[in-house]
């Protein structure tokens, strides 16, 4: 038997080995239930409880309505909490009473109709109301707040024209939201958090396969082989591919079926983004493991790098435009930024290339940095 | 057997501080992150890049935008002229908002019909849309109050006085970054832990440690207690940027606020132990962390109140040990509480915690092969 | 300057240089010197061999031949390519095995075995005919289906060399390739690699502890502390020692009794057991009748002059080299405080009809042994025997299937933790902490048996002391040489003065002279009335023990002293079967059986 032998390098890629990596690469993640797991069940979990269970817009507040004096002027009032969907309102006779409720948390406001209500809405008019928000959630106080001013609003144009008195607004405010109408913060939230997993699932499963091989002895053994560094990246990043994109698909159908956020982009925009976006979040898991050579060390910069920024720097909650300038910058150097902006847009929007082919263009640029330092940090040496 | 347990919880620190990187990675990011994520998590809008429209050409009107331009929310971006060029902007994301004056606003004003201004916001980000409307609507309020007064109309028969305790300024960062102390003493005590079983699993050490005569409980304890002092010191160099740096008032009492921090860090370093003494591997150790970490953050109400979920998922929060510690910090923080407030948050972390550790130590001895 | 001969035409007849190699490593702020001026060569077509001592430097060289390393100063030249300049070129070529061969641990052996095919590129057609005879190598035909990870750990080993031997490359490079490997599959191994030097014309370079391995090597290159010694056919090497080897037969006295009687006597350099005689290396030539004045060893009848080995070169070069040796064995006082042997025959380790099954396969299939209290005993085995298995299950490691055991008295696995602080235990796989240095290992170690104190400085320092460690005590434990890392772990095992030893193969990868001294203590241990379970794949030292028992697929074969174990196996031709010989043919025999009954 001779094997026939060549000698020297081949530049590009040998096929047989390429394939052979790729296999490996497939039946370890097959073999682990924990990587399946990271790809199609965190998904799936995430989404549904956020998609059900996180929102930002208050419902059902409950709010403590002080009435020292029963009258006709304070029920007609206290009509307008009853009715509003926002509020679920307790009536109190004391103010002493609504304190202590706020103080332990049993309610997150007060409206305070003191005795004369009722007679100086009759006489001179401008009775006033006193409302007691908590700030301690300083985003749901000011919502807290808009909720109430809208109540009274309503009251006041009730009373106008029952009392025959015309009121007098001299501006009046005409809203138009768009792409969102109904200001469901599930349809901005879905799209953000789908870019939260893909950063998870990209970076977590790439993490640590690299210093994987390090700890166990087998990148000793794989590097005497031929294998040139650049198979042995693609035989890491394609099969780990397949699988993000297995997750991403999930996320697409469940955001759009279950939650009904509607898809105003095509879907083919959706995907070649994705697919960027995943090629960027998985080279900078195989960073992260190229330089930590330990699983212990990659495990932990993977949490504090993919995850944390993900969620805060990102925009997918926290406005970047509100940010501090320098802040602001930094948020250049997270690719979940750039997602989150492609997601945001291609769900709720539409195609808006302007803004797609800056992401994009970003994100490419990012993926090339990544995967170019890591060909550079994984020489063939121990 | 307390020499036992100081021996492995030093070989413990070597383990976690020997190694350059790990010692890095455990110290330097946090503190990072705590002065980034100081900054940038917060539901406040500054300077709002918003354009006019105004099609009016009278004095009214020139007032009435000098006020939105003169907040500090709002920053004007462009003034346009035509229909046509508010799809693009807001398309783009250039601004936010489009105030749109109609043709005769003046005139109506000064004639008592109503003037009407239209508002067109982008919406993909509702909170932040409702944020900013919020914003506007009080600016017209004040308008219309100031002219009102100038032009001797009636006041409307009842006006609101809006208070808000405990944050007058409603700065929504006193929200979020005493929440943050939660949060990194969370991820760092995962950190610590999570992986600490598996790895020796994984290398084979752990089977040397378990033919000494060292029992369950006492590599319980030496595994716990980096978890708790490496937690508890970064939370109190947290708590001390929080109160120093960032000047959030510190209103309650630090015993009652260092009794929730006890607390949690049992809830947390026992599920951290209790993956790791599941995991076989690393990987899964890490993968379980994340599993762990991101729906207890995400349903803690760090971010979006608790109050606003559905029944369902509002029950199950009351599994979520960062939950409760929420509660205690911002109470402590900002409502300055005390203990007797605050023991309905104590006793299920508490439990949490015991019952975690009391698992992975049992899972110590039964997961060997 | 190597002069780059690849494109003169003709074959080199030199497929490796090694030119003025120097290398050092820094641990903390100390430079570290690995190699100094390392000059040799290696012809082509022939197999040589890279012997030295733990720590000499092969591991270091080994990888700078594969690029994996680039040294200091000097130059490699493998097949006429400059190894620092084209690394990539060089391991395109050649083939590698690590002294610890990274296999996928969640891939079955057949995977592993497809993958590594792959990345050599051996054409799908060639491969079955060769993975055929890898398999009947390895004897791993059977497990292709099972995970890696799950295989014993001879047979990783072995499946790591398949997986290097996957392709016949120009040059061939082992480190320590066949540590914990049986002597039956070792045999195989040889013949595959001496028939792909003589058929394909590969050349081979490979480092061992088996001295035995060196032996048969054309070539030998001696290594000492970074150094080389010499390079020259092992023949020459134990020409040097004409007349100064003897066999004695002892009459008056027991091997062991002689054996520490003459050890230590001037002009001895080494005597060790065989069987039942003693082996007798002197420092210069004797006759016999010098022999039995100078060693009082009875009559002439009793001495016989036998031709000098490797091994005996190999530590009459050493002992030279390292005077401070006989100071080590001297200054060891008696550790161990047990009362001494009362020769009490109280069974101290009983098994019965013991099992253990993973998923529907039996490791272990009802063996049943006693070991009584100050024995040695041996269990000796083909690779996936079970050995590893039954240790783990005696430790409380790993829950029987079923049968009863006990470990004084007790199951471990339900015992109290006292319970385990009498007995010691040494995995098969380097098991300490490998972040940790010596010293920290040893401390942390001591600590957790409950030392501590002025007794535990002194077991430290002990440890350090008596397994040489000293040198290295601050070093990581990852960065030992493998030799070292066995007696850290033998060290750690041995600190809290146990009663119950159980070593699985202690000296694996450990040089000869270490290995001697590793059974001294462990004589003197037993002598004090410590119970030693060891194994070993080195079948010299299954001489030293009082009983053992050959396992073979879970299974007992025999047990017995050794004389009575090799009795069986007196034959008219060989009427005197060495351990070896003994151990071949009681695992041929039981492969015939095996075959015969499916
Ligand atoms: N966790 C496991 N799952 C399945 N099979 C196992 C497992 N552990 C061991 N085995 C099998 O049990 C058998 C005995 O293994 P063991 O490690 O006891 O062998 P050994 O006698 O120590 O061999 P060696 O000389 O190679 O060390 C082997 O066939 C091995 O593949
Ligand atoms: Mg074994």
């Amino acid at each position: 038997m001779k094997v026939p032998q060549k000698r020297g390098v081949r530049k590009g890629i040998n096929i047989m080995r390429l394939k052979g990596l790729i296999r490996k690469e497939s039946y370890q993640i097959v073999r682990d239930p924990s990587s399946i797991a990271i790809a199609f069940v965190l998904p799936m979990i995430l989404l549904f409880l956020f998609g059900y269970g996180v929102s930002l817009d208050a419902k059902y507040v409950p709010i403590a309505i002080v009435v020292e004096h029963q009258s006709n002027e304070t029920s007609d009032f206290l009509a307008g909490f009853r009715q509003s969907r926002y509020f679920v309102p307790v009536i109190v006779t004391d103010i002493q009473t609504a304190e202590q409720a706020m103080i332990e948390r049993r309610v997150d406001g007060i409206v305070w109709l003191r005795e004369d209500f009722g007679k100086k809405i009759l006489n001179t008019g401008d009775a006033p109301i006193g409302v007691f928000v908590n700030g301690v959630d300083a985003n749901r106080a000011r919502i807290l707040e808009g909720y109430v001013r809208g109540v009274w609003g309503k009251w006041l144009e009730r009373t106008s024209i029952e009392s025959g008195r015309p009121l007098h607004i001299p501006v009046k405010v005409k809203e138009r939201i768009w792409f969102n109408a109904e200001m469901r913060s599930r349809n901005f939230l879905v799209p953000g958090l789908i870019a939260v997993i893909m950063t998870l699932i990209g970076a977590l499963l790439t993490a640590m396969v690299v210093a994987r091989e390090w700890e166990r002895g087998t990148m000793e053994a794989l590097m005497v082989t031929p294998v040139q560094v650049r198979e042995i990246i693609l035989g890491k990043i394609i099969p780990y591919f397949i699988m993000g994109m297995g997750g991403m698909t999930l996320s697409v159908i469940m955001a759009t079926w279950f939650f009904n956020v509607p898809l105003r982009g095509s879907l083919w925009v959706l995907f070649a983004g994705s697919s960027l976006f995943l090629i960027t979040a998985l080279s900078m898991g195989l960073l992260i493991s190229v330089v930590a050579k330990s699983q212990f060390v990659a495990g932990q910069v993977a949490i504090i790098v993919t995850f944390l920024p993900a969620f805060i720097l990102s925009g997918f909650i926290f406005d970047i435009s509100s940010m501090p300038a320098i802040i602001q910058t930094l948020t250049h150097v997270i690719a979940a930024r750039y997602f989150v902006s492609m997601l945001q847009t291609v769900f709720l929007a539409g195609d808006v290339w302007p803004i797609i082919i800056y992401d994009g263009l970003a994100l490419t640029a990012m993926a090339l940095i990544f995967l170019m330092i890591v060909k550079k940090r994984m020489k063939k040496r121990l | 057997m307390v020499r036992r347990i100081i021996a492995l919880m030093i070989k413990e620190f070597l383990a976690l501080f020997t190694d350059k990187k790990s010692r890095m990675v455990v110290i330097v990011p946090p503190v990072v992150q705590l002065i980034i994520f100081g900054y940038a998590a917060s539901f406040n809008l500054d300077h709002v890049p918003y354009a006019v429209y105004n099609e009016d050409s009278g004095r009214a009107s020139r007032e009435f935008l000098a006020k939105i331009q003169g907040s500090p929310n709002f920053s004007l971006k462009t003034v346009i002229r035509s229909d046509t060029e508010i799809g693009p902007l807001i398309d783009t994301q250039k601004v936010r908002v489009v105030v749109h004056v109609a043709s005769k606003f003046s005139e109506n004003l000064l004639h008592n019909r109503p003037a009407e201004v239209q508002i067109i916001v982008d919406g993909r980000n509702s909170n932040t849309a409702m944020v900013v409307l919020n914003y506007l609507n009080s600016i017209v309020t004040d308008f219309n109050q100031q002219w009102a007064i100038l032009h001797g109309h009636s006041p409307p028969p009842a006006r609101l006085y809006v208070r808000s305790w405990f944050n007058t300024a409603l700065d929504s960062h006193w929200f979020i970054i005493p929440g943050i102390v939660a949060l990194l003493t969370l991820v760092v005590t995962m950190l610590v832990t999570a992986l600490s079983v598996a790895r020796e699993r994984e290398a084979g050490t752990f089977d040397q440690l378990l033919v000494t005569p060292m029992r369950p409980l006492e590599i319980l304890i030496a595994k716990a207690l980096p978890g708790f002092i490496i937690g508890t010191l970064e939370a109190t160099f947290i708590i001390l940027v929080v109160v120093f740096w960032f000047h959030v008032p510190m209103r309650g009492s630090v015993p009652a606020l260092y009794l929730g921090l006890f607390t949690f860090l049992l809830s947390a370093v026992g599920t951290g132990l209790m993956i790791s003494s599941i995991a076989v591997t690393q990987q899964q150790g890490l993968l379980g962390a994340f599993l762990f970490l991101v729906p207890t953050i995400i349903l803690s109400g760090f971010a979006t109140p608790i109050a606003n979920m559905p029944p369902m998922v509002q029950y199950l929060t009351y599994i979520n040990p960062m939950r409760y510690f929420l509660i205690i910090v911002r109470s402590v923080f900002l409502e300055g509480a005390s203990f007797d407030l605050l023991w309905t948050q104590y006793w299920p972390m508490a439990i949490m915690g015991i019952v975690a550790l009391a698992t992975a130590g049992w899972l110590f001895r039964r997961r060997m092969y | 300057m190597i002069r780059d001969q690849a494109h003169g035409g003709k074959t080199p007849e030199y497929v490796l240089r090694i030119e003025g190699i120097e290398k050092y490593f820094l641990a903390g702020k100390q430079r570290i010197t690995a190699l100094k001026g390392v000059n040799a060569k290696v012809r082509r077509g022939v197999v040589t061999g890279l012997i030295g001592p733990d720590g000499a430097g092969k591991t270091t060289l080994m990888r700078m031949i594969a690029g994996l390393l680039v040294p200091d100063r000097g130059e490699i030249s493998v097949l006429g390519m400059n190894v620092a300049r084209d690394p990539l070129k060089v391991q395109a070529s050649i083939g590698y095995m690590p002294q610890r061969f990274g296999l996928y641990e969640d891939l079955t052996v057949q995977e592993n075995m497809d993958l590594y095919a792959d990345l050599q590129g051996v054409p799908k057609d060639h491969r079955s005919e060769r993975y055929e005879e890898l398999m009947k190598m390895t004897g791993l035909a059977a497990f292709t289906r099972r995970l890696a990870g799950k295989l014993s750990g001879g047979m990783k080993q072995k499946l790591g060399l398949a997986c290097t031997l996957v392709k016949p490359p120009e040059l061939l490079l082992l480190d320590e390739a066949t540590v914990g490997v049986d002597p039956v599959s070792r045999r195989e191994l040889w013949a595959i690699v001496y028939r792909l030097v003589e058929q394909e014309g590969i050349s081979v370079l490979l480092s061992t502890a088996y001295l035995d391995e060196a032996e048969r090597c054309q070539e030998v290159i001696l290594m000492h502390e970074g150094h080389v010694l010499g390079q020259d056919a092992p023949s020459q090497f134990s020409g040097q020692l004409n007349k100064q080897t003897f066999m004695l037969s002892p009459e008056a006295e027991s091997r062991r009794r002689l054996q520490e009687r003459i050890r230590l006597m001037p002009g001895v350099i080494d005597a060790i057991i065989l069987g039942d005689k003693l082996r007798l290396v002197t420092d210069q030539p004797l006759e016999t009748d010098q022999v039995v004045q100078r060693f009082g060893v009875g009559s002439e009848s009793s001495v016989q002059a036998v031709p000098a080995r490797f091994e005996d070169v190999f530590i009459a070069l050493l002992k030279q080299r390292t005077p401070g040796d006989e100071k080590v064995a001297h200054l060891e006082t008696e550790k161990i405080s047990h009362p001494p042997h009362n020769g009490s025959e109280k069974d101290i380790i009983v098994v019965e009809k013991v099992k253990r099954r993973f998923g529907d396969f039996y490791a272990v299939k009802g063996i049943s042994f006693t070991v009584r209290q100050g024995e040695i005993f041996g269990l000796l085995g083909a690779n996936g025997a079970g050995k590893s298995t039954t240790f783990r299950m005696l430790c409380g490691l790993l829950p029987a299937s079923g049968g009863k055991l006990s470990v004084a008295g007790k199951n471990l696995r339900f015992a109290a933790a006292q319970a385990r602080a009498r007995i010691g235990y040494m995995a098969q796989k380097f098991s300490l902490y490998v972040g940790l240095t010596v010293r920290q290992n040893l401390r942390f170690i001591s600590s957790a048996y409950g030392l501590s104190g002025q007794r535990q400085k002194e077991q430290i320092e002990w440890a350090l002391d008596s397994f040489e460690l000293a040198r290295m005590a601050d070093t990581p434990s990852k960065d030992l040489p493998l030799g070292y890392k066995q007696r850290l772990a033998l060290a750690a095992a041995l600190m809290h003065e146990p009663e119950i030893l159980f070593l699985d193969e202690p000296t694996s990868g450990v040089d000869p002279l270490a290995r001697r001294e590793f059974w001294r203590r462990i004589n003197r241990l037993a002598e004090s009335n410590v119970t030693i379970m060891v194994t070993t794949h080195f079948m010299e030292e299954a001489e030293y023990c009082d009983r053992l028992v050959i396992m073979a697929q879970g299974e007992i074969l025999g047990q017995g002293t050794p004389e009575a174990v090799k009795a069986r196996f007196r034959t008219p031709r060989n009427p005197d079967p060495s351990m070896e010989d003994t151990f071949i043919a009681m695992i041929e025999d039981y492969e015939e059986k095996e075959a015969a009954r499916t």
